[in-house]
Formats: C-alpha cells, sequence, structure tokens
C-alpha cells in the first residue's frame, strides 16, 4: 500500500496481458489465429451437425501480442442482387431481384481468398447475376411462372456454388424475390392483353347472357304450345267455333280504332229468323 | 472482451463510485463495449468506445491517488464527499467493495418478463435460455443475458393499400395483379433468432416477397382475385416456415393476409366492363324469365277457360253452340253500322262512301232500324 501509483500500474499491465491472453469467442462468430500474417488455425469453426452450447464457442488462450483473431460471422448472410434485367428465350424481358444466403463454412480459405465477408458478398453478387441470367436465358418466360422455377433455382444455387466453394462459403439458398415485366412497353403491353382478354370476356358474358334469354323464351313459347295443343286438341272443331267467337268479339269491338259497317243480306245465318221459318 | 472486463470495472469501481459499477454491469453494454473496442486501448488510442475512456479515467485515478495519499489523508474529501475516517485510513477500499457488492447483485439477478426468454452466454458460449421470473446468473463479465420478446407478434406489411403505389405481381397465367398482403410472426425459439441469422428480421421480409411471388406464379389471376385468396394465404405461410426452418432462425410465422389484391389501375376500368357485362347479361335473362312467365301463366290461363267452356259444351254441344254464336254476334253487331240488303234480282247498289259519311255524322244515334236481339 506504499506505492499505490506502481500497483495500480502493475495490475494495469497484468490485465492487458490477460486480455490479450485470453480472447472470447462468440456464439456468432468463428476467427482465423493469425501468427505475423500467417494463419494459423481456426476457431469455432462451423459444422453443419452442432448445437448451441456445444460449439467451440467460449474462452479460447493465445499469445499475447503474437496472435491476432481474424473474426468472421458465423451466421447466415445474405447477398442480394441488384436488378437484372433478364431475356428469356421467347425475347421477353424481365426484372428480376434475387437473394441469395449463404454461410462461411471454411473460415480459413475464406480469409485467405476473400479476407472479409463484404468481400464474399461483393464476389458472389455479380456471380449471381451471371448465373441468372444464364439461367433464366435458356427457358421460356413461362417456365418462370411455373413448378419448374424450383429446378431454375437450384440450377443457379448449384452453378453459384462453385464459385462459393473458392471463398470457403457455401449457399443456403438461392431465390427470386420479385421478377416484374420492365416499365415501358413491356408492361403496356402485358396491360393491353389483359384490357383485350377482359372486353372479349366482356362480350362472351353479355352474349351468353342474350343466348340464355332466347333460350328461356323459346321454350316459353314451347310450353305454351304444347298447353294449347293439349287443350284445343280435344275438340278442334269446337276451338274452331270457339276462337273464331273471341276473334269476332276483339276484331269488332268499338275500342278498336276504325268504323265497322256491315252488311247483311237476310240469307245470313244470324237473320234466319228473320224469315219466321222454322 | 475479457480485457475490457479485466480493468474496467475494477477501475471505474475505484474513480467513478457506486456508478461504476452500473455503468459496466449489464450485459448488453458490456458486451457492445468489448466487440466493438480496440485490442489495447493504449496502443490504439484513435478508436471508439471504451479506448477514449481508458486513459481518462486512469489519469483521473492518478490524480485522485495523489490527493488521497499525497496529502497523508489528513483533509483529502477524495471520494464523494465521504468524511475522512479519523484514522487517516484509506476509505476507498471499503467504497471499493460495496461497488463489487452492488456490480455483483445488478449483474446476476434477471428478471425476466412473462412474454420474454433471456439467452444465457457464458464466455460466449451459449449457456442455457432464461424462462420468466427472476433468475440467478453469474456476474457480467461471466455470462451475459440477452432478453428476447417471444409473445410479441411482429407485422411486416409489403406494398400498400393506397392507390399510389403499386406492388405488382405476375401470376401463373402472366397476369399482373396489384397486390398489398402483411406477414406476422413471431421468435419461437430466441437462441437460434439472436444467433442463426445474421439480418432476421430483413430476411422475413425477403422471404415473404419471395414465397409470395413464388405461390402466385402457380395460381391464375381469378384465384388470385378472389376464390383462392385463403388457399394462397396458407401456401404462402406454409413456404416461408419451410423456408426459414431451413435456414434454423427460429421464427414462427403466425399468419399472411392478403390485405389487397387487385387488378392494376391501368386495366381497372377493362375489369369493370366485365363486371358490367355480368350485370347486362343477368338483366338479359330476367327480363326473358319475365316474359316466359307471361307468355306461360297466359297460355295455361287460356287453356283452362277453353277446358272449362268445353266442359258445359260437351253435356249439349248445340244449344251451347248456338248460344254462344247469338251472344257474340249480339255483342258485335250492337256496336257497328249494319245494312241489310235484300237479294234477289234487285241489283243492290251500296254507297260505301255515304254510309261513311253518315256513320260520321251520327254516330250516336243507334242507326236505322236494325235488329236487336232482345232477351
Amino acid at each position: 500500500m506504499r506505492h499505490p501509483v506502481a500497483i495500480a500500474l502493475a495490475v494495469l499491465a497484468l490485465l492487458i496481458v490477460l486480455g490479450s491472453t485470453i480472447t472470447i469467442v462468440p456464439e456468432t462468430r468463428q476467427g482465423v489465429i493469425v501468427r505475423f500474417g500467417d494463419p494459423k488455425y481456426i476457431i469455432n469453426r462451423y459444422r453443419a451437425d452442432e448445437t448451441f452450447g456445444k460449439t467451440g464457442a467460449g474462452v479460447i488462450l493465445r499469445v499475447p501480442f503474437v496472435d491476432q483473431v481474424v473474426w468472421i460471422d458465423k451466421r447466415v448472410l445474405s447477398v442480394e442482387m441488384e436488378r437484372q434485367q433478364v431475356l428469356s428465350t421467347d425475347q421477353l424481358r424481365l426484372q428480376v431481384d434475387a437473394f441469395a444466403r449463404y454461410r462461411i463454412v471454411d473460415p480459413l480459405r475464406m480469409y485467405i481468398a476473400a479476407g472479409s465477408e463484404e468481400r464474399v458478398s461483393d464476389a458472389l453478387r455479380p456471380i449471381l447475376g451471371s448465373a441468372l441470367r444464364n439461367e433464366l436465358g435458356k427457358r421460356p418466360f413461362a417456365a418462370l411462372l411455373s413448378p419448374e422455377r424450383g429446378q431454375v433455382m437450384d440450377n443457379i444455387e448449384a452453378g453459384l456454388n462453385r464459385v462459393a466453394r473458392q471463398y470457403g462459403a457455401q449457399i443456403v439458398d438461392v431465390r427470386i424475390k420479385r421478377a416484374d415485366l420492365p416499365d415501358g412497353t413491356p408492361l403496356e403491353s402485358a396491360f393491353n392483353r389483359m384490357r383485350t382478354a377482359r372486353s372479349q370476356e366482356a362480350l362472351t358474358i353479355r352474349a351468353q347472357g342474350a343466348k340464355q334469354a332466347q333460350i328461356i323464351r323459346a321454350e316459353a313459347d314451347a310450353n305454351a304450345a304444347r298447353i294449347y295443343a293439349g287443350s284445343f286438341g280435344k275438340d278442334p272443331a269446337f276451338y274452331d267455333f270457339y276462337r273464331g267467337m273471341q276473334s269476332y268479339r276483339y276484331t269488332f269491338s268499338p275500342d278498336r280504332s276504325g268504323q265497322t259497317n256491315i252488311i247483311l243480306s237476310p240469307d245470313n245465318e244470324f237473320l234466319r229468323q228473320f224469315q219466321g221459318r222454322r | 472482451m475479457t480485457r475490457l472486463f479485466g480493468w474496467m470495472p475494477a477501475i471505474a469501481a475505484m474513480v467513478q463510485g457506486p456508478w461504476g459499477g452500473k455503468n459496466d454491469g449489464p450485459d448488453g453494454d458490456g458486451k457492445k463495449g468489448g466487440e466493438a473496442g480496440p485490442r489495447n486501448p493504449w496502443t490504439q488510442p484513435g478508436k471508439p468506445s471504451g479506448s477514449s475512456k481508458g486513459p481518462s479515467a486512469i489519469e483521473e485515478l492518478l490524480r485522485r491517488g495523489r490527493e488521497s495519499f499525497g496529502n497523508g489523508g489528513g483533509n483529502g474529501g477524495g471520494f464523494g464527499g465521504l468524511p475522512p475516517r479519523a484514522s487517516g485510513k484509506a476509505l476507498w477500499p471499503i467504497a471499493v467493495g460495496i461497488v463489487l457488492v452492488l456490480w455483483l447483485v445488478l449483474t446476476s439477478f434477471h428478471r425476466v418478463g412473462p412474454q420474454e426468454r433471456g439467452v444465457v452466454t457464458f464466455l460466449g458460449k451459449y449457456s442455457r435460455t432464461l424462462t420468466p421470473g427472476i433468475s440467478l446468473t453469474l456476474p457480467a463479465p461471466l455470462e451475459s443475458v440477452t432478453t428476447v420478446d417471444v409473445e410479441e407478434i411482429r407485422t411486416i406489411d409489403i406494398g400498400s393499400v393506397s392507390a399510389e403505389s403499386e406492388n405488382l405481381v405476375l401470376t401463373g397465367d402472366q397476369n399482373i395483379i396489384d397486390l398489398a398482403y402483411s406477414v406476422r410472426w413471431n421468435i419461437r425459439n430466441p437462441e437460434l433468432y439472436l444467433l442463426q441469422l445474421s439480418e432476421p428480421d430483413a430476411a422475413v421480409r425477403e422471404v415473404a416477397e419471395s414465397a409470395m411471388r413464388s405461390v402466385l406464379a402457380s395460381v391464375s389471376l381469378d384465384d388470385a382475385l378472389g376464390a383462392g385468396r385463403t388457399t394462397i394465404e396458407q401456401q404462402v405461410e406454409q413456404r416461408m416456415q419451410e423456408i426459414l426452418d431451413g435456414y434454423r432462425s427460429g421464427i414462427r410465422i403466425q399468419g399472411v393476409a392478403i390485405k389487397q389484391a387487385d387488378p392494376p389501375t391501368a386495366v381497372n376500368d377493362a375489369f369493370k366492363e366485365v363486371s358490367a357485362a355480368q350485370q347486362t347479361a343477368q338483366t338479359y335473362l330476367n327480363e326473358a324469365r319475365a316474359a316466359a312467365q307471361q307468355v306461360t301463366a297466359k297460355a295455361q290461363g287460356e287453356a283452362a277457360a277453353f277446358d272449362k267452356v268445353y266442359e258445359q259444351y260437351k253435356l249439349s254441344p248445340e244449344v251451347t253452340r248456338r248460344r254462344m254464336y247469338y251472344e257474340t254476334m249480339e255483342g258485335v253487331l250492337a256496336n257497328v253500322d249494319k245494312t241489310i240488303v235484300e237479294g234477289g234480282n234487285v241489283t243492290p247498289y251500296l254507297p260505301l262512301p255515304e254510309i261513311k259519311r253518315r256513320a260520321q255524322a251520327a254516330p250516336a244515334d243507334g242507326a236505322p232500324a236494325a235488329t236487336t236481339g232482345g232477351q
């Protein structure tokens, strides 16, 4: 207690040495121990079957001031491709957004080949783009909108994986986020197609409606004819008479327009009784 | 991290009094400082966070040390106005002790709310997950706790229902719809959520877009606009869950809701035309049905009337026939001009125009002598 400053300094020095000897490795990172620029070994390397709590994370010891730790993310990382225009075999243009997820599985290789995660992403991005263009360029537009899409994605993933392996990375998956028609003519013509399809549908619906209506009317007429026939057919002669009477009443009714003059001969059936004969 | 924790609490405790422990105590702060901080604050003083604190803290320590001990402890109130002890011996070991205890208590006990889980890492290594309640862990540098809200349902909205912005999506039949939907999710497994993905929240959004588009690419426009919505929502939910499980993300998709699935504004009129056409067709049908009812009813009525009359007629045909004849003739002839011309040798001259004129002149006269059938 006589030299508190000296004690404090000693404690500090000890802490510094301890601090550079002991390193805490979190679960989310893996590291490469580099001794004078020479990568020595890997800590907390990713293994596919590991569970948290049983990984290489925790406390490690290293040679102070000699060993440097290069940290590398252990989690699933994402690389996003900027919008690409892709031309399908049927000459349709598509704007495609895609993303890939990857994980650094070989930190040493990644450290040697790229140095940092950003540079891996930078390296993967154009390759994702070209893989996408190549793969989609081999297929018709409709293939993108079908179950075949899964196959396309698998191919792209395989292509990308070949490159990713050189950087010590492994592609977890590749997905198309958006696939749109580019603005301008392609979009406009798609809209036009939709419009005409709708007009066609509208016309069809109207025509079908008219057709149905006509059928309904015809059926009703037929039905009426059947009813008439069923009833009047019982005695055609009487029907003739009955209907004739109705017809006269209607035709000569004073409500009808036009004057009616009837000139009768006394021989007329109606005037039979005029002559008083029996 | 170790380094920082090695010296920081000690110095902070010595210098800053009871609050020093608090500064470095809670796990979150400490961890961040450790990660962002430099390898060695003394050799690289330019770095942010901890390093700037270092030298000043040391200076402070030295200064205070000199004050307390250089003066022989007679009048130096070095520590937060604590009165000097009579013995003149240093008071600071006690202060340090208090701070240490406080720090232990503050960083060892953790309150985890009912909707939370606490993920404990022991020196960086995942150790266990705390369930709600008060839990005990080792003090800060050894174990650190990150609490995660696992019950909260988070919502991601993609596309908007407003008219200005359109989120156009291609359907399986190469049509385009304007889509807005939301995804609800929560954290199922806090340690996976924290440790598996670099940007879990962004991943959910990306996966949502990707899944929605791939599902829509397999359905027709009509399904997407109407009947198929529920199925689409379910498929998207399922697919998202599969993808996220593939990442072992610890995320559970609670649901996908399509808020809007409309034709794009550019073609909306054409779609309205279709519904107008449907209305028109319906109108046609209604009119036809009405007319059909009319025709049928008329036929039935007339037929029924004829049947009734015919029934009676059959009982005595001749009489009925004559009766009907006379009645009809009565009705007809009563209202018209009649001219009876005797046939035979006389050549009849019919002044038709005159008859007409006469009829017009005196229509109500009842005309010349005529037979009016009396009852």
